[in-house]
């Protein structure tokens, strides 16, 4: 007797919940692996996601009562070749010995559980608890979403969606209304016919309530008109629409080392939100001494060099706004990166701009300077930014090093509480 | 019979024509076993297998999630090639197929799970006694839907965290025995009236003229509970606990019963492959006999019969431990040769036997030993010598480790006893037990783990366990480590902090 089954086509990933259940567990060594991992990885890599992660194995053991090192025992081997009983043997390394040994061998023991995780679960971690700031969610813009309400019940509908219920509610309200009529009709006649003397009246009477009985019988259970079914409407639903306007200083103060981290900032940026928000548009603005709107693998990989003026790019990203993204519609945020250099009055004049005619329109301005090391000192750019006054919407940060990118972006983006 | 056709590929109607001819060589064999169920997966179906220890159905835990990871990883890599098969102690009898066998791995898997294994399940007495192959599906249905109930009703983290406990005291969570089953009234109300008979047949009036028992014994003595040791630890937790909530107490039955479960299995691993390997080996060699297989596919079997009965030498590369396969097919051949060509020195070591039939000898040998018991029983100087067995002494008193005996004639019968020692539970499994129950007093539980030959526990791994006993008991929970003489050797224990600050 044999069943053959063809299994293969049915679910694949049994082991998705055990994985899940797993990697929720050691989320705090992954995470860990995650911020390394950006300081490490090239800028194309980082858009690949995925990735090793190691966990110290001793983190990850099962403990079980067992038995340690030491005591007497004996153990039996295949493949004796030159052995003669009462033989003595060096003892190997880290093996057996007195109390001392279990300590001395789980000291070098010290292997790694590696694995990777793929782009969705690297990309999820690293963005864990990160929000756009301010974000309402109210603003309406095109409508091209809708969404399924209630609407009560209609007579008419999908056999799916009858309302057992309500159906059976109105059933019994018809066959009272129906049958109570006559009923009340049946007790009126028997009354007379008691009360009559006349014999032809009587058979009248009762040929009568006859009838009647016979009609209230009749009066089905269920019937077509009872049936109500559960009413559903189409309606358009509010989607919260947000534009990031991603602004970098591609001129030739920006040396090679700068221009990474400015871009392993968008690069992060740009992940963030392409990964969270389906609705947000992108729009990237890089400048010299003129700014210009680019595409995104222009943005990222292709060199621009030239002087600096920073007020253009604010410029552009003002105008931009107001044409394409009036703010009555749009959510909008942008992100600054820049070393700092402003010369005359480019630092003044731009703050002023920012403060006055791009901060009323924006939710969120952040601000991220690539200074020339750690202990430069403020750049005209920060010392004018410093100064502007704001309610919350304005956020700058130093960034020196590859390592603090992915700090002070979590920062910049918390969820509130 | 025609010749069954052979090529790399299979289907389902090759896989059928093969599994028709296995059967009627197996029956011309007397092979007795569960009915077959032959499902073919993917090899990440068979990765998802692995991780739940083989089970078809399991519930989500972690430490599963790792298991799958780890062995992806490895199999991803190329380090790790996957089993050609896995098969489920059950009725039917579950065999899974990887798709990507070739149509002559197919028939080894179906000779080697489904008339091998199977008939293993069937027959072997711990299999019969402890396992309940009807059952075993449904009731894994049953815990993944309960633990996943509980989760939704306690928490993830909550029900992980009583699993995890269980599943630290999972080897200890086994009836080694089966317990008698209740009497019935009738047969109860016989031994009752025997007792009582008995004793007006030996009443003697002088008794009566003892003085009574100071009061204070026998209280001391009621005290005691268990009244006798209990190796059970899971069930005494899952019956006895002050402090697990119902729902816990059914996360602890359902690890428990996962236990005994695989539990036979553990004991049985030389006797179960060598038994199934022994069976694949003769069913196709049989095949190839009449003439049904063709020389082609005898080589491209026996290759990978061959990798899978190597054993290499204790310091050869590659080397890890004795090789369940090698060691149990080689014994289950031997028996057939003692049976059918005995030498004189088999004649003297297996009188009962040698030159008997095979075919019984074998069949008896399948029921009614396990690992430890079938090696001190069948283990020939043979054997012992073809594998160049050697026992090393490893004496915490001595400096250097002393060959203790060789394949020699001194030394067989003791090579052969350290060998079956090597198997039994107890040597595997520190023997802890629940010695006392403090039920009147501060509720404190001691264990008692009875110290093999100066063999301490391993102290780490030891006390997070207790840990996690602690967590399962909810109030003080003592570890007792006592040696031959009875004297405790060391004492660990561990004080929830709840029962510490209520």
């Amino acid at each position: 007797m044999l069943y053959l089954i063809d299994r293969r086509t049915t679910t694949r990933t049994k082991s998705a919940l055990n994985r899940e259940r797993f990697l929720r567990r050691y989320k705090e060594h992954i995470r860990r692996a995650v911020q390394n991992m950006v300081a490490k990885r090239s800028i194309a890599d980082m858009a690949s996601g995925g990735g090793e992660v190691s966990i110290p194995a001793r983190d990850i053991a099962e403990p079980s009562f067992r038995h340690g090192a030491g005591g007497n025992r004996e153990i039996v081997s295949p493949g004796n070749r030159e052995f003669a009983k009462g033989d003595k043997l060096r003892r190997p390394e880290g093996g057996g010995g007195g109390a001392g040994g279990a300590g001395a061998g789980s000291g070098d023991a010290v292997d790694e559980f590696t694995f990777s995780l793929s782009r969705d679960e690297f990309l999820n971690i690293f963005f864990e608890d990160l929000e756009l700031p301010r974000l309402a969610r109210t603003v309406l813009g095109k409508v091209d979403r809708t969404k399924l309400e209630r609407a009560g019940y209609t007579t008419e509908g999908a056999p799916c969606n009858l309302s057992v219920v309500r159906t059976l509610q109105s059933a019994l309200s018809r066959r009272i209304a129906l049958s109570g009529a006559i009923g009340a009709r049946m007790e009126e006649v028997r009354a007379e016919a008691d009360a009559d003397e006349d014999e032809d009246r009587r058979a009248e009477l009762e040929a009568e309530l006859e009838a009647l009985g016979g009609r209230q019988a009749r009066v089905p259970f269920l019937d077509s008109l009872d049936l109500r079914y559960r009413n559903r409407v189409l309606k358009p639903a509010p989607v919260a629409r947000a534009v990031m306007f991603c602004l970098m200083d591609v001129s030739a103060s920006m040396d090679e080392n700068k221009k990474d981290l400015a871009k392993r900032f968008f690069t992060l940026l740009y992940l963030f939100l392409t990964q969270k928000y389906e609705q947000v548009e992108l729009v990237f603005v890089r400048h010299t001494e003129h700014a210009e709107e680019v595409q995104e693998d222009v943005f990222f990989n292709d060199p621009g060099t030239g002087g600096t003026v920073v007020l253009s790019a604010l410029e552009l990203m003002h105008k931009i706004a107001t044409e394409r993204y009036p703010a009555s519609s749009w959510n909008i945020y942008a992100a600054q990166a820049s070393d700092g250099d402003a010369f005359g009055a480019d630092g003044g004049g731009s703050a002023r701009f920012l403060e006055e005619s791009i901060l009323p329109l924006t939710r969120y301005f952040a601000y991220v300077e690539v200074p020339d090391g750690a202990d430069a000192r403020a750049s005209a750019l920060w010392t004018a930014y410093d100064a502007i006054t704001h309610d919350g919407r304005f956020a700058m940060r130093r960034v020196t090093r590859r390592e603090e990118i992915y700090p002070v972006f979590r920062e910049l983006f918390r969820k509130e509480a | 019979m025609e010749p069954l056709p052979h090529g790399p590929e299979w289907d389902f109607d090759l896989v059928e024509r093969y599994h028709v001819a296995i059967a009627e060589t197996a029956a011309e064999f007397g092979l007795d076993t569960y009915p077959n169920q032959i499902e073919i997966i993917t090899s990440e179906q068979m990765l998802d297998a692995y991780a739940s220890t083989g089970l078809p159905i399991g519930y989500p835990h972690w430490s599963y999630g790792k298991e799958f990871i780890r062995n992806e990883q490895a199999y991803v890599s190329g380090a790790q090639g996957l089993a050609y098969e896995i098969v489920i102690n059950s009725n039917p009898c579950i065999a899974y197929l990887m798709e990507d066998n070739t149509l002559m791995m197919q028939a080894l898997v179906i000779a080697h799970a489904s008339y091998g294994h199977n008939s293993f399940f069937k027959g072997n007495y711990l299999f019969r006694q402890s396992t309940e192959a009807d059952g075993i599906l449904d009731y894994l249905v049953f815990a993944r839907r309960y633990v996943l109930e509980c989760e939704e009703r306690h928490g993830v983290v909550a029900v992980e965290d009583t699993l995890d406990s269980c599943h630290a005291l999972m080897r200890y969570g086994v009836d080694r025995y089966k317990r008698a089953g209740k009497l019935s009234l009738a047969k109860e109300k016989a031994r009752r009236e025997r007792r009582e008979s008995a004793q007006q047949h030996l009443y003697n009036d002088l008794w009566r003229t003892l003085p009574a028992a100071a009061p204070g014994t026998v209280a001391a003595a009621a005290e005691r509970y268990p009244s006798e040791p209990e190796e059970n630890i899971l069930y005494f937790i899952e019956k006895n606990s002050p402090k697990l909530e119902l729902w816990q107490r059914e996360l602890v039955r359902i690890v428990r019963k996962l236990a005994q479960y695989f539990y036979p299995q553990g004991q049985t691993k030389v006797m179960n492959e060598g038994w199934a390997t022994f069976w694949h080996y003769t069913l196709l060699n049989r095949l190839y006999d009449k003439g049904l297989v063709n020389d082609a596919f005898m080589l491209e079997f026996l290759q990978s019969h061959t990798n899978v009965i190597a054993q290499r030498g204790f310091d050869e590369r590659g080397y890890s431990g004795l090789n369940p396969y090698a060691l149990g097919f080689a014994m289950m051949r031997d028996i057939r040769r003692i049976c059918e060509t005995p030498t004189d020195e088999d004649r003297k070591w297996f009188p009962e036997f040698a030159g008997g039939d095979w075919l019984k000898t074998l069949d008896f040998a399948m029921r009614n030993f396990k690992d430890e018991s079938f090696i001190a029983q069948y283990l020939s100087p043979k054997l012992i010598r073809d594998f160049r067995l050697f026992a090393v002494a490893d004496h915490a008193g001595n400096e250097s480790l002393v060959v203790d005996s060789i394949h020699d004639d001194d030394g067989y019968r003791r090579v052969r006893q350290l060998l079956a020692l090597q198997h039994h539970y107890d040597v595997i499994v520190p023997d802890i037990q629940v010695a006392n129950y403090n039920r009147n007093g501060d509720r404190t539980l001691t264990l008692r783990h009875q110290v093999l030959r100066g063999r301490p526990l391993a102290s780490d791994d030891a006390d997070q366990v207790l840990k996690h006993l602690g967590r399962l008991w909810g109030f003080t929970v003592r570890l007792e480590s006592v040696d031959g003489e009875g004297e405790a050797s060391k004492v660990r224990e561990c004080v929830p902090t709840i029962a510490a600050a209520a």
